[in-house]
């Protein structure tokens, strides 16, 4: 039980969302697909377009089930795809009513 | 026809400091396992904050070999097999130096077989990353002293009738202090292993079981990179501290992965430190 | 700590003085591996180097300790190993890999008799073509060969400047008299010694360029650990020291690796001319055999024989102008040397034909006389 004075008074407090993207660079790509058949959730897909060497780079089309695992990332024998965190504050009210 | 991805942004991929931009887009096949062990060392490397100035990377001939050239730290390519000579030179001429061998099966294991021994016998403080792809690659896919019983190859056509190396075996046999073997597959654990290996003193040892898609894996129909890559998840078990004498590789059954030697022992350049101490004392 | 320099006479073998001039020379890394009759090169570095700051290994192999020798010279410490001609069979690789990247590096190799296993307690000259063509490929080293074992000090300590000055792996190509041999050596004071060390580079690391060399051909060197981050390998590379498989990449790289050997062969070759101003007959001797001739040349001078002896001590680059004044008098060249033959060809590269050219060969593990010697030259001349 906390304390009467332990208690969180009812104040509007900061709250930070993390979102994911991923970065894929095409370029150095070589299509081996390790990224979107791992990913853990399902958030790539092989593109259904080619690059200039042929390959078929990866599409992150359901960025929103992104965790950030960074899966994609360690495992891609190219160095093409990283994932960026993007964090974005928003004001909320919190607390104890 | 090419398209610009719809994901594409500005951001930098975050190991690019610790590698030479202007050798990128590097050699290696399409899903060849040796990009992915590039990317875990590098990796290793940025969540260590490690000290790049000190860093001597070493790799002996083949596909593997080609490795010490896409670091931004010290490098050397040495002829075949003698990576881990050179590294002993390294450390022993100037102990603040960290040699990192990254080499073959066939490199460090045939032609280099004896220096690997005896390295790990003193206990010269390096890591070794062995990829393992079970032949030599760079040659056109020969057989070598890793590729299981009756394995094709173009050396082998009918089958290789030869016992292979269990490299974790070896490795802990000779005195390795930390032996550990991944596949490809296991990036992040294989991180993690490297990241122990390089803050411990020693003689260091990870094996990580590569695809060749191009050679061996299609020699043997094992079908694209992406299907061994996807055989490793079904195949592979971790069994940490295992007797690495039965840490078996069979592509039928099972891959045994895990750190399997985590040991303490007098480092050699450390005794030679301490013994030369004591003389110019006297 | 003891002294690097041992400052004073002492009365001792050819390999001792050979492992003193080389510390005295500023090598602090040796890496070899046992082999008669070099091994009391290793032996004294094993009990002194630990003694004075540099380290010693005794590796698995000969290749393996040419290779440690390569890592540990590239780490910024001069390093030298030392072996036999069995071990130099095994060690070429590595000397190609020198060449290549361009190592600053002394072997010394006291031959012994070969092929193979061959005569290991013997006395030989039969490495001298080794040393010049045992690795593949086009490519130049240096190698000096001492008569005396003052000489086993003085050459070791050249061979290291100029492997310095040159980025090449130099020889000191002893045979077993000089290495076995015992006689006065005197080791100069620290300062009297003349040391050469490696250019490095001027410029920040962003700007350093491991394999551009400068006008006189050699690239200034970097060694590892001083942040300059640079790559070397044993394939063909570009002035990044990045492999380029290219024709281009090829040419700008082997012609300059020969050629700043062959175009400072006068800042390199020394050789020794003795009665040779007027002389007719002109033997040709080096290494332990040079001490014969030089005993014979002397005592038919002393009989009125106008004979003379030329002594390379720089065998590679071979001293061909200096043979051509030493042969400007002479009717008769006699190559005298413990092999069956090897620089004898060098010289009849250098005379042409214009006058005749013998070989006096002995392939049985011990010098001639000086009679025997005199008895061999008669036997061509007369």
């Amino acid at each position: 039980m906390l304390t009467r004075q332990e208690r969180s008074p009812i104040v509007p407090e900061e709250e930070t969302t993390t979102k994911y993207e991923i970065v894929v660079n095409e370029d150095w790509c070589k299509g081996c697909g390790f990224c979107y058949t791992f990913c853990p959730r399902e958030v790539l897909e092989k593109s259904t377009t080619f690059n200039s060497k042929g390959y078929y780079p990866p599409e992150a089309t359901n960025i929103d089930r992104c965790v950030g695992c960074g899966l994609c990332e360690a495992i891609c024998p190219d160095f093409a795809i990283h994932v960026e965190e993007k964090k974005t504050k928003t004001t909320t009210k919190r607390g104890r009513k | 026809m090419t398209t610009t991805p719809k994901t594409i942004t500005e951001g930098e991929h975050p190991i690019l400091d610790y590698i030479r931009r202007d050798r990128l887009p590097h050699i290696f096949c399409s899903a060849c396992g040796i990009g992915t062990v590039l990317n875990a060392f590098a990796n290793a490397l940025r969540s260590l904050n490690y000290d790049i100035d000190r860093l001597v990377v070493i790799s002996g001939i083949g596909c593997t070999g080609r490795a010490s050239g896409y670091f931004a730290a010290d490098g050397y390519h040495t002829t075949h097999g003698r990576a881990i000579a050179f590294a002993s030179g390294v450390k022993v001429a100037n102990p603040d130096l960290n040699p990192v061998v990254i080499s073959g099966d066939g490199d460090l294991f045939a032609i280099g077989g004896n220096h690997f021994i005896h390295a790990a016998r003193r206990n010269v403080d390096m890591l070794v990353l062995c990829i393992n792809n079970f032949n030599y690659g760079m040659t056109g896919g020969q057989m070598g002293p890793t590729t299981p019983d009756s394995a094709i190859t173009v050396t082998s056509p009918d089958g290789n009738i030869e016992h292979p190396f269990n490299l974790v075996s070896v490795a802990a046999a000779s005195g390795a202090v930390f032996v550990a073997r991944w596949t490809a597959l296991h990036a992040r654990r294989l991180t993690k292993s490297i990241e122990k290996a390089l803050q411990k003193k020693g003689f260091k040892f990870i094996e990580v079981i590569s695809p060749c898609p191009t050679l061996y894996d299609r020699y043997n129909r094992h079908g694209s990179g992406l299907d061994v890559m996807k055989k490793y998840r079904e195949l592979s078990v971790i069994r940490n501290f295992t007797d690495p004498m039965k840490a078996e590789i069979d592509y039928r059954t099972r891959i045994v992965c895990g750190e399997f030697v985590d040991t303490e022992k007098p480092e050699f350049t450390d005794l030679l430190a301490k013994q030369a101490e004591t003389l110019q004392q006297r | 700590m003891q002294k690097a320099v041992l400052t004073g006479e002492i009365f001792t073998q050819g390999d001792i003085a050979a492992a003193e001039g080389a510390l005295a020379a500023g090598c602090r890394f040796f890496a070899g591996y046992p082999i008669t009759p070099a091994t009391e090169i290793a032996e004294r570095m094993a009990y002194r180097l630990p003694r004075i700051g540099g380290r010693y290994i005794q590796m698995e192999d000969e290749i393996a300790s040419c290779t440690a020798v390569v890592g540990a010279s590239y780490s910024g410490v001069k390093s030298m190993t030392a072996t036999s001609g069995p071990g130099v069979s095994l060690m070429n690789e590595t000397i190609g890999l020198a060449v290549m990247t361009e190592t600053p590096m002394v072997l010394v190799n006291v031959m012994r008799g070969g092929p193979s296993t061959g005569q290991p307690t013997e006395a030989s000259q039969s490495d001298i073509m080794q040393a010049k063509w045992g690795s593949h490929g086009d490519y130049e080293i240096i190698a000096l060969i001492p008569s005396s074992v003052q000489e086993m000090f003085d050459l070791t300590i050249k061979a290291f400047n100029l492997s310095e000055q040159f980025r090449v792996p130099t020889f000191v190509l002893a045979d077993e008299i000089i290495g076995h041999m015992r006689e006065r050596l005197v080791i100069p004071p620290e300062d009297e010694i003349k040391i050469v060390n490696r250019k490095k580079p001027t410029v920040p690391p962003e700007e350093y360029l491991p394999f551009k060399a400068d006008a006189d051909l050699v690239p200034p060197m970097a060694t590892f650990g001083e942040g300059y981050h640079f790559y070397a390998t044993g394939l063909t590379h570009d002035e990044r020291g990045y492999p380029v498989m290219d024709d281009a990449a090829q040419l700008a790289l082997v012609p300059r690796l020969c050629d700043k050997i062959r175009k400072n062969v006068d800042k390199i070759t020394e050789a020794e001319l003795t009665e040779t101003e007027d002389a007719e007959v002109l033997v040709v001797a080096y290494g332990g055999e040079a001490r014969t001739a030089m005993r014979a040349v002397k005592d038919a001078r002393a009989k009125g024989m106008k004979i003379g002896l030329f002594r390379p001590i720089t065998v590679w680059p071979f001293p061909k102008e200096q043979l051509k004044i030493a042969a400007s008098n002479a009717q008769h060249v006699l190559v005298a040397e413990l092999n069956y033959g090897q620089l004898v060809g060098e010289v009849e590269r250098v005379i042409r034909h214009e006058i005749p050219v013998h070989l006096i060969p002995r392939v049985c593990g011990s010098p001639h006389s000086p009679d025997e010697l005199m008895k061999e030259i008669r036997r061509r001349i007369d």
